[in-house]
């Protein structure tokens, strides 16, 4: 908090911060003052020149000056009106030819504006008009640009710039000409605009406009259902239909900001192609059932698969609350631990490696706070495309002055804002890290002090660095070492720092190693147990931490409490009155191999689509189609669910209520929007019909409320929430009791280890399983788009969303391209050992030379036929990230 | 992708944003004006966004985004043709060439573009094509001038 200061304000006086502009104090004493291109998010510009005041005799524009003690502020003065009142004209002029009636109303700042300085159309006619009219550029998917509207306020241009880091857009042109614009002759698609709809919220008049804008009738508060990020927003309702969406500004998590999935990405709640009714298999199709016939199918069949001949496949997707209940259905009614879902196939090594080293597998930071980092060092993530608004805070870091090192094998978008931007070999990270280190270690630029005081293993990890010399390394990664060690003074000498990594990290034969090399690095430089700093794996999906956090794993109860653990047992078992197995159950690839070489007879597939998000998706494929029985809950049909004998038609998102835990720990509110659509049911009631169909009891819960109770009554971490208390402002765990405030950051004092020490690990570099040869002489590495999420089942129904990217491409170097003699759009085969996708392809520098990338998102290219299953030996983790393929044009 | 590989000439300057418009103006030198490509091409060497680089270079007259015309037409708009009436000059050409100011025609014959006073107020409204002055115009005269581009 600034000091305060005494200022005069139109005589009285006032109290004012000594950091805020004049504007900022006339506005917070409820004294309006008009104003067009200020907004409280940005920097002041000064430009539009409506905020003139008085201060001590002279007129200046408010929002750009600061308060002085003292000083005499007046916003009311005949001269102040009089100017303003000229100004305000001049914009009107110039804003669709002068017509202060217009349809936009209150909804454009310089229409109230004109009003309040009472504006007179009759005198305009002063003025020459505008001689040359732009045409309306309506070629985003999702909002519409008028340039006759525009005002040139600039707030677009900032917001681009100063909150999202994309600058898509500038002033073009000079003079009368000037608009807002990007390349010549361009319209805004073409631009670099991700279509985040920022500058479209902030837009004081009509100028920026959301396409086909529905006034929504009501707006309920909940959580995005996209990405861990985890964002608060208002969905808007009109009749039972999503019709809007705006960022929850009192959100810590986001602030109000939004990407492009979660402000235009909901449209696929009231698609027609919901499930709306059960469906049975019989003769071979699947037919529309009761639900009374479905359930007491599932209830019969599953009865007869009791113990280790079922296996649960539970979704980051669903609520904390329905994860918990598939997890303690499968055990305490189903009798076994074969549960595990998606976590598996993408941060399994997170929560392996990071319990290893520092007793907790959870990004320690909060969000927010990686924005005061003064060093980012994102590994293996491409943050702005898989999380966006965890992009803009490192965006934020920047432009404070943080550095940011990218490592990635591809060029992303990211790369451009990087300092030092390291495009290593696919799978060497390892060796990349453990470089690093060595260079820490050797210029003495790491932090005995933390080391001494709070870890354990040291010099046996002092050891293992001798063998990643400058020449092992260069030739592993395929860097300079000298880059590699500047990037370790960089992230040694910049405290604190930030390591952030996602899937290119985990991925991999490897990525329990991996893991472990991130949190050597962030213990060898003592950037662990600060709030800006530390290790930072972001989860991808909404719920991905909450479902592992709920013990949809086969190894662990709740709160990551162990099944071999007799009183860890013995607790859950009085809870639930039911034996438990104590034996660690299947994980996901082993469930469905189960099914060919091992006991499984039947499964339940919660909110999953194996058919293409498991690596050798074909194998996945056949396992449910070989399986007895197989029942699938969803919202769609999804490539899956056509294997099914059961499907069970499940609630969206915004049709109940319930909790997300996003990637920052953050417990937040999920709420029912609007009803179930058609006779779909909540994964919650339907896990609690079968098993109450099944004879079980401990499933009458009445709220998701009261599954919350229990899973606090059993889960210490989770042990003071409620959802009382994350009515408004979630609460980030661990929390363990119903008066402790949860926790901004890990590991401040201890690590939650035995000892209470963090523990070093010496690793071995080890190469991918599958490595580049004579018949396979590419890499091909997986990626995800920002327009898309997951296997695509929910935003391929979002018409502007597959406008913006409806196919698949293969990314590849204009290098290998010409060797292959393939252009950009032309159709070529991808084949690997496993199996062969066809795409178009799209030659970019952005993909290395010898590598080339694909996502996972379109059912026509399904790219994990070709990826890899081969695993990690103690995460379990298929290698999705690395494996050698040959292209040719198709 | 560039055609061009102007890799030589953005060497010479350092990969900073300072250094944007003496990048512009060494590559329209290279390539008489400013293709899209290049300007991307501009913007990663500067450390720019590509929109600052179009934002920077339409602010300034001397930069071009179309290539020269083989016939160059400019268009005074210096005091005394404007008050002779430059605008209904310039509009009667870009109708009659259909092309608007700071284009070129498909076929590259005409490009059009304005500029200040051309020195030969005494003769206004005029219009240069390739530095010969065309005096006292109308567009009545504009129209016959150029007719023969309108096929
Ligand atoms: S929608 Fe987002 S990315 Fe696009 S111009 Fe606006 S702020 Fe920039
Ligand atoms: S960043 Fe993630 S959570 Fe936030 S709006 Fe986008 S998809 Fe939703
Ligand atoms: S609000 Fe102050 S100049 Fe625009
Ligand atoms: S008055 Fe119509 S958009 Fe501003």
């Amino acid at each position: 908090m600034s000091p305060k200061i005494e200022i005069s304000l139109n005589g009285s006086t006032v109290e004012a911060d000594a950091s805020a502009t004049v504007l900022e104090v006339a506005l917070e004493h409820d004294l309006f003052v008009p104003h067009l291109c200020h907004h409280p998010d940005l920097e002041p510009a000064g430009v539009c020149r409506l905020c003139l005041v008085e201060v001590d005799g002279r007129m200046v524009t408010a929002c750009n000056t600061p308060v002085t003690a003292g000083a005499k502020i007046r916003t009311d003065t005949p001269t102040v009106q009089q100017t303003r009142l000229g100004a305000v004209e001049l914009l009107l002029v110039n804003h669709h030819g002068g017509t202060i009636d217009c349809e936009e109303g209150e909804a454009c700042d310089l229409n109230r504006i004109a009003r309040f300085v009472g504006a007179d159309e009759a005198r305009l006619g002063r003025y020459r008009p505008p001689d040359r009219t732009l045409p309306v550029d309506g070629s985003n998917p999702f909002f519409t640009f008028d340039p006759g509207l525009c005002v040139l306020c600039g707030i677009c241009v900032r917001t681009c710039d100063e909150i999202v880091g994309v600058a898509a857009i500038d002033f073009v042109k000079r003079g009368f000409d000037t608009t807002i614009g990007s390349a010549p002759g361009k319209q805004w698609i073409d631009s670099d605009c991700v279509s985040c709809g920022e500058c479209v919220e902030r837009c004081p008049t009509g100028s920026l406009s959301f396409t086909g804008f529905e006034t929504p009738e009501y707006e309920v508060t909940t959580t995005c259902t996209y990405c861990g990020c985890g964002c608060g927003i208002h969905l808007g309702v009109s009749g039972d239909r999503i019709v809007s969406a705006r960022g929850q500004r009192e959100n810590p998590s986001n602030e109000g900001r939004l990407c492009v999935k979660g402000r235009f990405g909901f449209t696929f709640v009231n698609s027609p192609e919901r499930l709306t009714t059960p469906l049975i298999r019989r003769n071979g199709a699947l037919e529309e059932a009761t639900w009374d016939e479905a359930l007491d199918l599932v209830a019969a069949r599953f009865s007869a698969a009791r113990g280790d001949a079922f296996a649960a496949i539970a979704s980051a997707k669903l609520t904390n609350e329905e994860n918990y209940l598939i997890q303690k259905f499968s055990r305490a009614v189903m009798g076994t631990n074969n549960v595990d879902h998606c976590a598996r196939l993408c941060h399994s090594p997170s929560v392996a490696g990071l319990v290893q080293s520092f007793g907790s597998g959870a990004m320690t930071s909060s969000s927010k706070d990686l924005g005061d980092a003064r060093c980012i060092f994102a590994i293996g993530t491409n943050t702005t495309a898989a999380h966006p608004i965890i992009g803009l805070q490192i965006m934020r870091s920047i432009r404070a002055g943080g550095r940011l090192i990218v490592a990635n094998p591809r060029e992303i978008e990211l790369a451009r804002h990087a300092d030092l931007f390291i495009q290593h070999r696919a799978g060497s990270d390892v060796a990349l890290l453990m470089g690093m280190m060595r260079v820490i270690v050797e210029e003495g630029l790491h932090d005995p002090e933390f080391i001494e005081s709070r870890c354990e293993n040291f010099e046996a990890f002092q050891e293992s660095l001798a063998e990643y010399d400058d020449a092992t390394v260069e030739e592993k990664t395929g860097v300079p070492f000298a880059k590699i060690a500047e990037a370790a003074r960089m992230y040694a000498e910049n405290s604190p720092a930030a390591i952030l990594y996602a899937m290119g990290i985990t991925q991999h034969t490897h990525g329990t190693d991996n893991v472990l090399a991130t949190s050597n690095l962030a213990m060898l430089t003592g950037n662990v147990g600060v709030p800006s700093g530390g290790v930072n794996p972001l989860r991808g999906q909404s719920n991905v931490q909450g479902a592992c956090d709920m013990g949809a794993l086969p190894n662990v109860y709740p709160g990551y409490q162990k099944v071999e653990l007799p009183e860890v047992r013995a607790k859950f078992e009085q809870a639930w009155g039911a034996d438990l197995d104590d034996a660690p159950g299947l994980t996901h690839l082993e469930i469905l191999r189960g099914v060919t070489a091992g006991p499984i007879r039947a499964i339940y597939l919660v909110g999953e689509n194996p058919a293409l998000s498991e690596a050798d998706a074909t194998h996945a494929r056949e396992a449910m189609e070989k399986v007895d029985f197989l029942v699938v809950q969803d919202i769609f049909l999804t490539e899956s669910a056509e294997y099914a004998d059961v499907v069970l038609p499940a609630a969206s998102f915004a049709e109940k209520d319930g909790t997300f835990t996003n990637t920052e720990r953050r417990v937040q509110r999920v709420r029912k929007v609007i009803p179930p659509v058609g006779e779909s049911r909540s994964d919650a009631w339907i896990t609690c019909e079968i098993a109450r169909r099944m004879g079980a009891s401990g499933f009458e819960f009445e709220s998701a409320e009261a599954v919350m109770e229990e899973i606090a009554s059993l889960t210490p971490s989770y042990g003071g929430i409620t959802h009382d208390r994350i009515d408004q402002v979630g609460l980030q765990w661990p929390c363990p009791d119903p008066s402790h405030p949860g926790t901004r950051y890990l590991h401040a004092e201890t690590f939650p280890r035995p000892g209470g020490r963090g523990r070093f690990v010496p690793l071995e570099y080890r190469p991918p399983d599958e490595e580049p040869d004579a018949e396979y002489p590419l890499v091909l590495t997986t990626e995800r788009s920002l327009y898309h999420y997951h296997t695509a089942t929910m935003t391929r129904r979002v018409p502007g969303l597959e406008t913006l990217r409806s196919e698949e491409l293969v990314e590849i170097h204009p290098r290998d391209a010409v060797e292959l003699q393939i252009a950009s759009g032309d159709r070529v085969r991808v084949t690997s050992r496993r199996g062969e996708v066809e795409a178009h392809a799209l030659v970019t520098e952005a993909s290395p030379p010898g590598t080339i990338s694909m996502t996972f998102h379109f059912h026509e290219s399904p790219t994990n036929v070709l990826t890899n299953a081969a695993w990690d030996p103690v995460a379990k983790i298929p290698e999705t990230k690395v494996c050698a393929v040959r292209v040719e044009r198709a | 992708m560039t055609t061009t590989n102007l890799d030589p000439v953005l060497s010479a300057f350092e990969r900073r944003p300072e250094s944007l418009i003496p990048l512009l103006q060494a590559v329209q030198e290279n390539l008489g004006y400013l293709p899209p490509d290049a300007m991307g091409t501009v913007a990663r060497h500067a450390r720019v966004p590509r929109s600052r680089v179009f934002g920077v270079a339409s602010f300034y007259s001397q930069f071009r985004f179309n290539p020269v015309g083989r016939q160059r037409v400019a268009v005074c708009r210096g005091t005394a043709c404007h008050v002779g009436g430059a605008k209904f000059i310039l509009e009667q050409l870009e109708r009659t060439l259909g092309i608007l100011e700071g284009e070129t025609t498909g076929d590259m014959e005409y490009s059009l573009e304005t500029v200040a006073c051309i020195g030969c107020c005494g003769l206004a409204p005029c219009i240069t094509v390739n530095d010969e002055v065309s005096a006292k115009l109308t567009p009545m005269k504009v129209r016959k001038q150029f007719k023969k581009a309108r096929k």
